[in-house]
Order: structure tokens, then sequence, then C-alpha cells
């Protein structure tokens, strides 16, 4: 009979099981990553732009692969420096306050971009300053025309992006300039505001100025009377050394400078949010008429062609950090068992991983691992330790001292004591840590989207974006399944590897 | 067999063991007797190396016994507890062959063997299949028996085995349990807190109290030769609810 006893198989069907799934994930295969990588950011412009750039160095012979809606601009200014993106589009108030602080008084962009490896293309023609809106109807009542009008309102309610609640050429910096410490801002997501306008729960938002929805809500754009906001002219960041890799992709893109005005933008923006059209064939029209440049025909991606790419990214996601997880949290929660000193630490340590905002958490990785997959795969990981850890430690922490006085007095090994009583014994309440990770895993990766990694995040941002409900659905609705699904499962693997002895029930008399 | 000299034990702030010396000689049945807290568990638990003396040795058979290094040494010795302490994951039969199968025995011996020891404590061979939690309280402990004759030890250490069984069951067991003793012969370290327990099986009873021995001799010697008032009046205690009655 072999030394593993009853456990053994149980091990060897779940490794079997994982070899299973490692070979699925395969059969979801990647495709090779295109020489050229453009990014955006995660608003229809920026899609847009990105879309254009992609498929004019696409038609000049240069495969290019747009990571698409990443989560904000230090994310993708990062990936532009560690070479994880070639360009992307950015506006040149951004680039002045935000990226390259020493600009903010005035200079040229050129040297300070060069000095560190990147180059500029534009003005691309059109200005996406940032402003102030507020229903037509409202402004009209109050009579606010400006916005130094605001500040006699204090009633007001404000809304505005995270990003612009935060950023020093934002809100701060506005409220500052005219007056309006007595006006409360809260923060939330740009294409949320809008929403929240229409609904009369907010009263004025932060606006671009090429937003497609001013004229579809009614809203009035506020003077800047007092000239806060610096100019947001669009142009494309790219780095110094495509002009050595890929020198077509950078005289293609050239073509576009100047190109696009103010009502361009607006009509390609409202042809997306409003026209429920793809920003590929928005694009690729866009090129046909002002450059006449023939882009390959664009299909819509099919719903099942999406749902099968973005549940193969997902189940990576998952199944490659949680896999991790398993091999590292079961021996950190034996060591933590054994070693009570070791255990207090190794239970903090990854309690305190746990605290941190999973948004944050993908955040943090982008210095150490740029965008995509992997940074994601590491976050999701250490996210999934602790309930693994925890029930490890609590499961063998938690055999009773005549069982394991019984286990010691009949002379085993550590090492048989540990397989053949200890886990075993422990087996449900490790089980359940692993099944609690695996559910706020599946949850936690849907946020992978903002830093490139895909999976069903892909349409529940960009539905966000859109603001479409079916949209979400798609992203949400299979994320849903899974984790039902994985419920299951491990109900399913309760009965293999819980031994049976420990799931009857006991018998009377 | 076993030899302590000058054992002690303390946990934290209490003395568990006060400074011992003790001899147990081969074939004889000991058993340790006291009120809860007198040291009788500890003391045998030091003796299979479940617990490590603060001061002083405990020798088998001239070797000292030490938790570190206790595992070889344990499979000369049986131990069984109260409840029997049969792991629930693994069926009669596992639990009573786990360390047999370690130590590689084939199926043939492992088959005579476990036939040999149900006959021996007289457990019906369809138990043998059954989990714990399907077992009644005198069965388990007969399987928890079998699980400590298993590797043939010299020497049976029994804490308290027949300490959570309804009195029917207990009658019965007590009965098995010494032919058992009378048929192998064997080393036997029993503690009880029962004085007509330890009457039935010891040939020589250690009576403890808080730590120290009070009394080792036989159960005529507790009887007829108290070495304090303390062993006349744990006699005592231990017979009133009967005398009452007469």
């Amino acid at each position: 009979m072999s030394a593993g006893g009853k456990f053994g198989p149980a091990i060897a069907v779940a490794a079997r099981s994982f070899v299973l799934f490692a070979l699925l994930a395969a059969g979801c295969a990647v495709a090779a990553p295109a020489p050229v990588k453009v990014g955006s950011k995660k608003f229809t412009e920026s899609v847009i732009l990105s879309e254009l750039l992609t498929q004019l160095s696409a038609a000049n012979g240069v495969p290019t692969e747009h990571r698409r809606e990443l989560g904000g601009t230090r994310i993708l200014f990062d990936a532009l420096l560690r070479g994880d993106l070639d360009a992307y589009p950015e506006y040149s108030g951004t680039v002045r306050q935000e990226l390259l602080p020493q600009l903010k008084g005035g200079g040229a962009l050129g040297p300070a971009l060069s000095a560190k490896g990147l180059g500029f293309l534009g003005p691309l023609g059109f200005d996406d300053t940032y402003a102030i809106g507020m229903p037509e109807a409202l402004a009209q009542k109050l009579g606010i025309r400006r916005i130094s009008d605001l500040a006699a309102h204090p009633e007001l309610r404000l809304g505005f992006s995270h990003e612009f609640l935060d950023r020093q050429d934002g809100w701060p910096g506005l409220r500052a300039r005219y007056g309006l410490a007595r006006l409360k801002a809260r923060g939330l997501d740009h294409d949320l505001a809008y929403r929240a306008i229409a609904s009369g729960q907010l009263d004025a938002t932060d606006l671009y100025s090429t937003d497609a929805e001013i004229a579809e809500h009614h809203l009035r754009v506020l003077e800047d009377d007092r000239h806060y906001f610096p100019t947001y002219e669009a142009l494309v960041l790219y780095r110094a050394d495509l002009a050595t890799r890929a020198p077509e992709a950078l005289a293609a893109w050239r073509r576009l400078v100047g190109q696009i005005t103010a009502s361009d933008m607006i009509a390609m923006n409202a042809a997306v949010k409003l026209g429920h059209r793809s920003e590929a064939s928005v694009a690729s029209d866009f090129l046909a008429r002002k450059l006449s440049v023939r882009t390959a025909p664009v299909a819509a991606e099919g719903l099942g062609h999406l749902l099968w790419r973005v549940t193969c990214a997902h189940l990576f996601l998952v199944g490659v950090s949680l896999l991790a997880a398993i091999l590292f949290g079961l021996p950190l929660g034996i060591l933590a068992a054994k070693w009570r000193r070791l255990g207090e630490g190794v239970l903090a340590v990854v309690g305190v991983v746990q605290t941190l905002p999973s948004l944050a958490l993908l955040v943090f990785m982008i210095p150490l691992l740029g965008i995509g997959t992997w940074p994601a795969i590491v976050a999701l990981f250490l996210y999934s330790l602790l309930p693994i850890v925890r029930n490890t430690h609590a499961g063998l922490v938690g055999i009773t001292p005549d069982l394991r006085d019984s286990a010691q007095a009949l002379g085993l090994t550590a090492r048989a004591t540990l397989w053949e009583i200890e886990l075993p014994l422990a087996s449900r309440s490790i089980l359940a840590g692993i099944k609690t990770s695996a559910v706020i895993n599946i949850g936690t990766a849907t946020l992978g989207a903002l830093i490139g990694a895909g999976g069903y995040g892909e349409p529940i941002l960009t539905g966000i974006r859109l603001d479409s409900a079916a949209l979400i659905l798609e992203g949400a609705i299979p994320a849903a399944l899974m984790a039902l699904t994985a419920q299951l499962l491990f109900g399913l693997a309760e009965r293999w590897l819980v031994p049976r002895g420990l799931r009857i029930g006991k018998r009377s008399g | 067999m076993f030899e302590l000299l000058g054992v002690s034990k303390r946990f934290g702030a209490t003395v568990a063991l006060a400074p011992l010396d003790l001899r147990v000689q081969p074939s004889e049945t000991l058993v340790l007797i006291g009120t809860s807290g007198s040291g009788k568990s500890t003391l045998l638990r030091l003796l299979i190396g479940l617990e490590a003396p603060d001061t002083g040795v405990v020798r088998f058979e001239g070797a000292p016994v030490r938790p570190a290094q206790a595992a070889a040494l344990r499979r000369r010795l049986g131990y069984v507890i109260q409840g029997g302490g049969l792991f629930p994951h693994l069926t009669a039969r596992q639990n009573v062959t786990l360390l047999a199968r370690h130590l590689g025995w084939d199926a043939p011996r492992l088959d005579a063997r476990v036939a040999m020891l149900a006959e021996l404590v007289q457990l019906p061979k369809a138990l043998l299949g059954r989990y714990p939690l399907q077992l009644s309280g005198g069965q388990a402990q007969r399987v928890s028996l079998m699980r400590g004759l298993m590797a043939d030890p010299q020497v049976l250490l029994l804490d308290e085995p027949l300490g959570a069984l309804d009195p029917i069951t207990r009658y019965e067991l007590q009965a098995d349990l010494r032919n058992i003793f009378d048929a192998l012969r064997k080393t036997v370290v029993m503690v009880t807190h029962d004085l007509a327990e330890a009457a039935f099986f010891a040939d020589r009873i250690l009576l403890m109290r808080e730590g120290r021995v009070v009394q080792d001799g036989t159960f005529e010697d507790l009887l007829a030769r108290p070495a304090e008032p303390f062993v006349t009046q744990f006699v005592r205690a231990q017979h009133a609810p009967v005398e009452a009655r007469r």
C-alpha cells in the first residue's frame, strides 16, 4: 500500500486537474506581439486617436497593436518610459502640468522629452481643454455664465473625475484661483458624471471641450474668465528609438499633424458614443476622407469571438495567479503553523497586502513590471495569498491536542505526520481558503483591464465608457458565471480531497 | 524498563511534577492514580517523550528519552488515550496499520497481524472498514488498543483508557483488558483516577498528589499501611458513595 494513503491519490487528482487547466490555457493561444504598440487612455477620444495611429502604421506595412483603455495618464507614461508602449496620444497641458512639471512655466517640449528618450508629433490640430459644464436650464435659472459665478452658489453639487479632483492643474488649482473654497466636490468616473447630471444628481462637472455629450445633454460650458485652464493640444508621444526601429510608422503618423479639427473630433466622439459605431470604423472613415488612406475593412468583433477571447484572458489571469498562490500559500501556511513567531509575521504581512485596495496594488506593479498580463497576475497572486495562508494555518492549528499527541506517540516521522495526519485533517479548511481566493480572484481580475491585461474587465470598462449596459453585462455576467462555476468545481473537489471519514455524520448509539 | 532520575516538570508557575526517582520493572502493571492535577498524566507523557523534563533524565532500556529524537523509541511503546484518539479521516483498519505501513510491512503480514489483534481485543472484523465517527466509544477504544499493539511494543502506556465510557461498556472492556494484559505479559503503565480500576489491574500503585508521589506500593499497602492521612482520605472518598448505601 502506498505511503500516501487516501490523501496521496487526492493530491494526484489535483495535480492532474492543474495540468488539464494548463492545456486549456495553452489552447487559448496568445498572438505574437506586434512590433509597434500603441496605447490609449480609457476615454473614447484617446481610443479613437490611437485607432487612427494603429491603422495608419498598419496601412504602411508596420503591424501595430493597440492596447486599449489603460487606467490613466501615469500608467501610460510609465509604460512608454519602460518600453511596454511605443506611442500614445497625449495633451500638451498634461505633459506640462503633470508629466514634466519643469515645463509648467513654459519652454519647449522637445528637449525635455528627448532627455527621457521620448519624442512628440503634433499638434494634431484640436485643443481638448478642461472646462466646467452644467445643465443649460439650471445655469439659466441661476444666471451662471462664467466659472467665477459659481462662488455665489455654494449649494451646488459638483462631481469631478478622480483625475481632475486630484491633479494640481485640476480642482485644487481651480478652487484657489476662483475662490470656490465653500463648494464641495466629490469624485466619480467621468462617464458616470454625465449620467448623474442627466438624472439631476449632480449640478456641474468637469468636461473636455470635445466631449460628444455637451450637445447631447444640453450643457452650458462655463467661460474660463480668469484663464485658469492651460491649453491641451492633442499630440502623440512616442519613444525616440522608434525612429530607427519603425521609421515607416513615424512617417505615417506625421501625416496626421494639423489634420484633426475640434469639430472633426467632436463628430468622431459623437459617432462612437452616441452613434454606437466602433472606434475602428470611425477612424477608418476619417482616414479615408481626410487623408485618402485606405485601411483594411474593420469587421466588428462578434459576441462569440469577444466572449471566447476575454474568457481565455480572464481564465489565464485567474488560473496562473491562483495556482501560484496555492503553491506559495500552502507552504507559508504550514510554516506559519509550525513556528508561531514566524507565523505571526507571515500572517501580518499577507494581511497587510490584503488591505491594499486592489486598484492601488495594480498600479504599484507598473514601475516594477510594466503593464499587461504579468503585473496583473502578480497583483492577483498577492491578493489571493491571505485566504489560503490563513485557512491552512487555521486548519493545522485547529487540530485537537489528543490527535496531535496520538500522531506523535505513534512514532511517525514529522513528514509523514504532516502528509498523513495533519494535512488531511486540515483539508476542509484549506480547500475553503482556496475557494474564497478563487472567487475573490475572479472578481478582482476584472480590474486587470485597467493595466491592459484584458479579461472580463475589458467589455466592462468599454461599457462604462460608452454608457452601454449591454456591454457591461457582457463582462459582468460571464465573470459572475465563472465565479459560480468555481464554487461548483470546488464543491466537487471537496468530495475528492476531503477524506470521507471527515464528511460522514456521527452515528447514533 | 524505565528509569527516572530527579525528573521534574513545571508549566509556568504550576509544578506539575516535583523531582522524582522511579523505576518501572519489566512485565509489571503499574497504575498511576490521583486526583486531577496530581501529575499522573504528565508523568506518563514524560515516559513517551511527549513532554521533556525540566530537570533530571528519563531512560528507557538505558537510553535517554528526548522529544526530538523519540520517533524510533516510540515505536517500541504503545500509547492509548482517553477516547481513543483515533484519526477521523482514516478507517479503523487504516488507523491500526498506519505506522506499520510506514515501516514497510507487506500485505500478508499486515493482514495477519490485524486479524490476530482483532481476535485479541474482540472486535468484529466488519467494523474495521468503518470510520471512527461510525464506532461506539467502546469499539473505538478497542481499535485504539489494536493501534497501540500493532508494532508489538514492549510497553503499553494507557492514559485513562476507560475514562470516557458508560459503566456497562467500561465493565466489559475492563475484563477484556485484564485478559489481554495477562495474555501478553507486557509492561503496562496506566493512568486512572478510579481506585477500583487501579486495584483491578495493578501489581503496583503509585498514588500521586500535587506533583508528588504520596505512596508507592500494592493496593493492600494503601489500605493497611497508608503512608500519610491523605491516602486514607483518598481511599475513603472513593468508597464513600457505596459505603453510604450499606
